[in-house]
């Protein structure tokens, strides 16, 4: 008998503090896994931490880490990785710090063609803050600061990220995937590896957005929500590939 | 044949492996609660699991080593 | 080295390459441009990195990525831009990382204006930001003292991991010095064990200001304080000229304290009065001994802070002096610069009204 499925040693052996059934987990373990397969060593990695609920990522991921201002990350990578242009620097950030507070910081990241990989974490809400409305809410969505549901008329409509990204000139490679399946794990970790592999190769900057849950703040049952962000995430936000150098 | 490890203390519960379970094998323990005070996911059938690994991808928690 | 004819910002900006400084990122913004712009240049002749953020958030934090993977990195801006950078020096403080932070002072608040001011000093000297945090800050008063002062805030910054910030104003950005620039710092930069990416740290490196456990956080600032408290007792500078036996003590820093100076030497023949002036080189750790003790001398009648602000540092020459004389201010504000006259006759009018 063989192990066929174990911990990733990009993984610290710290329990993580998100909520049960949140897929943060679950993408934190498909960025160790790829990060892994890259055979670079631990050493040669370096992540960002956003603020929100994975600020916690640098205890979370077993290499060098720094823990960036909110919404900042894209720029701490950029000095990471002018300062070392021979290791594999990601930001791991949430939509409230990705597009929200930091959406300049990411789209002239990707403007440089920063060689640097961003896992964007999309869940539609502020998750750490306690469920307020982010720029990925979708329109009707409740949420603690849109109690009668987003306005569109007075809160405008959800920033696709991907989509938007994808009409500049530096960026290699953009996928949106979903962590709501199995089918979309398996998807999800090929996206990575690209992503990865389009910063090794040097080809410039690379994101993929992950849909993700939010059970909590989403009021829902871990299963209910893989279920709400398939009926309502998936429709607003399509999956595929949205550049691919 | 296939050999299910549960790392019983990291689960928190959340009992997603039981829903995309194949086999409908996995529970949540109706009765044993772990060091966080929830019921950890268990195997009833071990015999019947095919190490399909959709449990194991589908845990946010990494709670579950498989070997086939 | 032979003496060059050199405009401030781009001598400030060499002496910054001499030391070892091979990382920059800013942002445009008069009355600092030709830092940036001469890095953009420079840069790439001696394998550095020049980057142009997209704003001047972007740019602290680039830099805080740079210095956490153990870089010698600067960055340079004027007084808006240094409040944009303020939340990102915070940060740096509290993940303790060293770097250069330039601020090439102009009229504020607000949009303000161009010309030299000194109205950010609450900001450079109190923190800008949030916490309880310093920084170092030498305030330079000569191209040649800003080229002189910059190998020793990058060796300060790298000793103590901190932030250290070179507090100029637009005259001294724009004014053209004969300067000996420094020669090339020698030998390696010192080892960051501490840093990412980096061989000499066997261990994980984490940089991060967040300690979400009470204790931890104030065993960390306890050990924040008790940098400040070193960089009292060790860094603090100022420089006292004809203070023995003046009428009036002088307190003036930056292109500010050469006015000044040229007032307290004309001020016997011009108003027959002796004065001295006290020059703080840093401004934190602000000199209050040197202050104290000029001031205590039975001659001194008065004490007067000179700045060209609407009096921010006369806050401490006022704790300096600590009530045992009468410490007065003058200042102009928004971009105006006095003159050796206009301060000469206000010290005339302050003895006057004295006595």
């Amino acid at each position: 008998m063989a192990v066929v499925f174990k911990k990733s040693s990009m993984l610290t052996d710290l329990p993580t503090h998100y909520c049960p059934g949140c897929t943060h987990g679950i993408i934190h373990r498909l960025v160790a896994e790829v990060c892994e397969e890259l055979n670079v060593g631990n050493k040669n990695i370096i992540g960002v931490a956003p603020v929100g609920c994975a600020v916690f990522a640098y205890n979370y991921f077993n290499c060098d880490m720094m823990e960036a201002a909110h919404g900042r990350a894209p720029a701490v990578a950029t000095g990471i990785k002018r300062a070392h242009p021979d290791k594999i620097v990601f930001t791991y950030q949430g939509d409230g710090d990705l597009a929200s507070i930091g959406a300049a910081e990411i789209v002239h990241a990707a403007a440089r063609g920063e060689k640097i990989t961003t896992i964007f974490v999309n869940n539609a809400i502020y998750g750490m803050t306690g469920g307020q409305m982010a720029p990925t809410s979708l329109v009707g969505q409740v949420t603690t600061t849109s109690p009668y549901g987003r306005q569109a008329e007075s809160a405008g409509y959800p920033v696709k990220v991907s989509e938007m990204l994808s009409q500049l000139d530096g960026p290699a490679y953009i996928e949106r995937v979903s962590v709501h399946s199995v089918p979309g794990i398996i998807a999800a970790k090929r996206a990575i590896k690209k992503a990865f592999a389009a910063q090794q190769e040097g080809k410039g900057f690379s994101l993929i957005e992950v849909l993700s849950t939010c059970p909590t703040n989403w009021g829902l049952t871990p299963k209910e929500s893989l279920k709400w962000l398939e009926d309502n995430m998936i429709p607003q936000f399509p999956l595929g590939v949205y550049k691919e150098v | 044949m296939a050999k299910l490890k549960f790392y019983e203390d990291l689960c928190k519960g959340c009992g997603l492996c039981a829903d995309v379970c194949p086999k409908k094998i996995l529970r949540l323990a109706p009765s044993r609660i772990n060091a966080k005070g929830y019921h950890p996911a268990e195997c009833t059938d071990e015999g019947t699991c095919i190490a399909c690994l959709s449990c194991a991808r589908m845990c946010p928690d990494v709670v579950i080593e498989i070997e086939r | 080295m032979a003496k060059k004819l050199m405009k401030g910002n781009e001598a400030i900006a060499e002496a910054a390459i001499q030391a070892g400084c091979r990382f920059f990122f800013g942002y445009p913004i008069t009355p600092q441009n030709e830092i940036p712009e001469y890095m953009a240049k420079r840069m790439p002749q001696v394998g550095g990195c020049f980057v142009q953020a997209e704003s001047e958030v972007s740019a602290i934090n680039m830099v805080y990525g740079a210095a956490g993977a153990g870089a010698r990195v600067m960055t340079s801006s004027s007084s808006p831009g240094i409040s944009l950078k303020q939340e990102g020096i915070s940060y740096a403080v509290g993940a303790e990382l060293p770097m250069v932070v330039v601020n090439i002072v102009r009229g504020g608040p607000g949009l303000g204006s161009i010309q030299p001011a000194q109205s950010d000093y609450y900001q450079a000297t109190r923190g800008g930001g949030h916490g309880d945090y310093r920084m170092l800050c030498y305030a330079p008063s000569s191209v040649q003292e800003a080229v002189d002062l910059m190998a020793k805030a990058f060796d300060a910054a790298d000793e103590y991991r901190n932030p250290v910030m070179m507090l100029g104003d637009g005259m001294l950005g724009q004014i053209m010095e004969p300067v000996e620039m420094v020669s090339p710092r020698e030998g390696a930069l010192p080892e960051k064990t501490w840093a990412a990416g980096v061989p000499e740290n066997k261990g994980r490196a984490v940089i991060n200001s967040l300690f979400i456990d009470p204790i931890e956080n104030e065993r960390h600032n306890q050990l924040l304080e008790a940098k400040y408290q070193a960089m009292r007792e060790r860094e603090t500078l100022s420089e006292s000229i004809g203070t023995q036996r003046a009428e009036v003590i002088l307190v003036a820093y930056g292109t500010m304290a050469r006015i000044c100076e040229r007032a307290a030497r004309d001020a016997q023949k011009a108003i027959g009065a002796k004065v001295g002036l006290v020059r703080p080189v840093t401004v934190w750790p602000f000199p209050d001994d040197a202050i104290r003790q000029a001031a205590a001398q039975p001659s001194v009648k008065r004490v007067i802070a000179v700045e060209m602000s609407a009096g921010q540092m006369v806050d401490d020459v006022r704790i300096a002096v600590n009530g045992t004389k009468p410490v007065g201010f003058y200042g102009t504000t928004g971009g105006v610069v006095p003159t050796v006259q206009n301060i000469l006759d206000h010290i005339q009018a302050a003895l006057k009204e004295g006595n």
